[in-house]
């Protein structure tokens, strides 16, 4: 008898503990580096801090920092959703795989995928257009560079860093037609010593401007040590290394969204949905163009972010060929985002670059 | 494909500054290997190493106090890993991988202020006249003190183990610690300092990367050479002058393939990534055909009584 009333009372006290955890909403969000990296990890946190700061008392946030794309992720992620969140961001395109697979296990957990391109009933996608703020980036080396040699240290092979190449390798070539463009892939998100080394070989071998597609500040510093090269803060401002060599950055500001995200689940108006916003949403900033550029060129790069931002210009825009050179858009056509030869699954260069993208 | 635009003498150069952490953190695990202690925390000791140099030449403004204070942080916490083995028993293989689970742990809190911030610049020993010679100057005559140090530490382990009684000892110790306990060395003793040793080695590399190689601290920036260094160790079964061999393999091909790879050549990315891996491995596998094995006592728990 007295086991049983035991187990009845443990069965309310349970019973009121979950209705008392049920007010709050867990969120948690799984990082491919350190929240320390200044870059892509850093920008994540913040929005997770906003969401902390927006609902208080009424969410609780938990992240894993530096996990691997791949199986650790699925465990990752599994143990979040095991330990009760109700919504969780899985912020980079290796844990696409991962996130679907544990999501089918979970149907009551939504999940949210950055970068990728695999939605499902409880599975959203978001991404921004980088590619906008890769346009301002291109113009900006087009006009810096003297000796017409840029430099892009390219993370993986995948759509979202391919369209980066693209986008600011045409945007260089508009302005300066003798441009060239030498890649290096580094295969990790992060990895300072190695991003420190990919950026030293492009400068010894003439490169005298800096673009990076990896997530630390190691090739600004590289570029500050040799001096006469410029470089674009990835993902987030990268200020401590303006106005020079840092000139501009991309900055990615996911607040909004993530605000707008837990409140859709506090409210219990979640749909899956496939978000992808630029410039004009907010969700891709362009860091303050420092005095290193000269004024001309600062002005013609602004009003091309206008241009991007209010729709009027696409950063796709033909005629454009592919490397081959077969024809990829006719004048005055866009890309499409969706469907053959669509950006998001951007996997050819355009005319004019010489590399070639590792399989 | 422009091979022209590869400047030989600029990539041996680079080279031995990207060999150079590999070097320092191998060549202290290989004294303590030597000395029959499997301690798997290098990657630990070196970022802890990282962080502390980095954090004591910002506050000090003098990269050489930093890189002092990055020895004496490594060899601190090596302090830890020797309590856990020789005193506590503990297995040394999970005594290790908890040294560097904790290093990573406790370098990202020590480090959160410095995110960000520059460290003073390492003077480079640019000696007159000799560096200005073409081709062998900037090879061998301009680069900062602590890739000399490198190089010269490897000399000296040799000298030490090969031809010293100290050496004779520690040798010993790590071939059959029961035997040199019959003989009336003190085992314990002689492991610590090696742990001491290799700590403050791992702690010197890791700086060097926070400070010189990079220079700048972010979390989790020796992305894993701890483990290649330990790697390096096994492959060069157990000898300075292969490990330096080893070092300079492992960061001249991944020098040079990143060269490779902006001059555009034809051989496929991937096959110039595994490269630094592959030809490291198969270099050392093939010199160690001799049969040396590792020091018999390596890994396993000493305790008088037993």
């Amino acid at each position: 008898m007295k086991l049983t009333k035991l187990l009845t009372s443990a069965a309310v006290a349970l019973g009121l503990a979950t209705t008392a955890m049920a007010d709050t909403t867990k969120v948690g969000f799984v990082y491919v580096g350190p929240v320390g990296d200044g870059g892509w990890t850093y920008e994540h946190d913040k929005g997770r801090q906003a969401v902390e700061a927006k609902f208080g008392d009424k969410v609780e946030t938990t992240f894993v920092e530096s996990v691997p794309e791949g199986a650790d992720a699925e465990r990752v992620i599994t143990q979040m959703a095991l330990q009760g969140a109700d919504l969780i961001f899985t912020t980079s395109f290796g844990y696409m795989d991962p996130t679907i697979n544990v999501a089918k296990k979970f149907p009551k957990v939504k999940f949210e995928h950055a970068t990728g391109y695999k939605q499902a009933d409880n599975v959203s996608v978001y991404s921004a257009r980088f590619y906008e703020g890769r346009a301002v980036q291109g113009h900006i080396a087009g006009h810096m560079s003297k000796t017409n040699k840029v430099g892009y240290i390219a993370s993986f092979p995948i759509p979202e860093v391919i369209r980066g190449i693209n986008s600011a390798y045409i945007h260089a070539k508009k302005v300066n037609p003798d441009i060239e463009f030498s890649v290096i892939w580094a295969y990790t998100w992060f990895d300072p010593a190695k991003e420190a080394d990919a950026a030293k070989a492009l400068i010894e071998q003439g490169a005298d401007v800096i673009l990076q597609h990896t997530d630390s500040t190691a090739p600004q510093a590289a570029a500050q040590a040799a001096g006469n090269v410029i470089t674009f803060g990835q993902a987030s401002d990268m200020g401590e290394y303006a106005p020079f060599p840092r000139v501009s950055s991309i900055i990615d500001d996911w607040a909004p969204y993530y605000v707008a995200r837990t409140q859709a689940v506090m409210d219990g108006t979640w749909e899956s949905v496939s978000t992808w916003d630029g410039i004009g949403a907010g969700m891709v900033g362009i860091g303050e163009i420092s005095d290193a550029v000269p004024a001309d060129v600062k002005a013609s790069a602004l009003a091309l972010k206008e241009s991007l931002a209010d729709g009027s210009y696409h950063a796709f825009t033909g005629p454009l060929n592919k490397q081959d050179g077969s024809a990829w858009l006719a004048e005055g056509e866009t890309a499409a985002d969706y469907g053959d030869n669509g950006l998001a699954g951007l996997n050819f260069y355009v005319e004019g670059i010489t590399a070639e993208i590792p399989n | 494909m422009d091979l022209s635009a590869i400047n030989p003498v600029l990539l041996i150069a680079s080279l031995m500054v990207a060999a150079t952490p590999l070097l320092l953190a191998a060549i202290g695990e290989l004294v303590v290997e030597r000395a029959g202690v499997l301690n798997l925390g290098v990657e630990g000791m070196m970022i802890i190493g990282a962080i502390a140099g980095f954090a004591i030449s910002v506050e000090t403004t003098s990269p050489m106090l930093g890189l002092v204070a990055a020895m004496i942080a490594g060899a601190v916490l090596s302090l830890l890993f020797a309590f856990l083995t020789q005193f506590a028993l503990a297995n040394q293989v999970a005594s290790g991988l908890a040294l560097t689970l904790f290093g990573l742990g406790l370098s990202a809190l020590m480090g959160q202020s410095y995110v960000g911030v520059k460290p003073p610049a390492m003077a480079k020993l640019d000696i007159p006249v000799l560096s200005d010679i073409p081709v062998l100057g900037p090879i061998l005559f301009s680069h900062d003190p602590v890739l000399y140090i490198g190089i010269a530490l490897t000399g000296a382990v040799f000298w030490f183990l090969k031809k010293s009684r100290g050496g004779l000892i520690l040798r010993a110790v790590g071939e059959s610690h029961d035997a040199a306990h019959a003989l009336g060395y003190n085992v314990i003793r002689v492991r610590i300092l090696a742990i001491m040793f290799g700590g403050a080695c791992a702690g010197l590399g890791g700086a060097y990367i926070s400070l010189i190689r990079v220079p700048q601290w972010t979390e989790g920036m020796t992305a894993g050479i701890g483990w290649i260094a330990l790697a390096l160790v096994v492959f060069a079964s157990w000898k300075p002058w292969r490990v330096l061999l080893g070092a300079y393999l492992f960061g001249g091909i991944n020098v040079l393939q990143l060269n490779l790879q902006a001059a555009g050549i034809a051989i496929p990315v991937e096959y110039l990534a595994m490269s630094p891996y592959l030809i490291t491995i198969l270099v050392l596998v093939i010199m160690s055909a001799d049969k040396s094995g590792a020091p018999a006592s390596l890994g396993r728990t000493f305790h008088a009584s037993q």
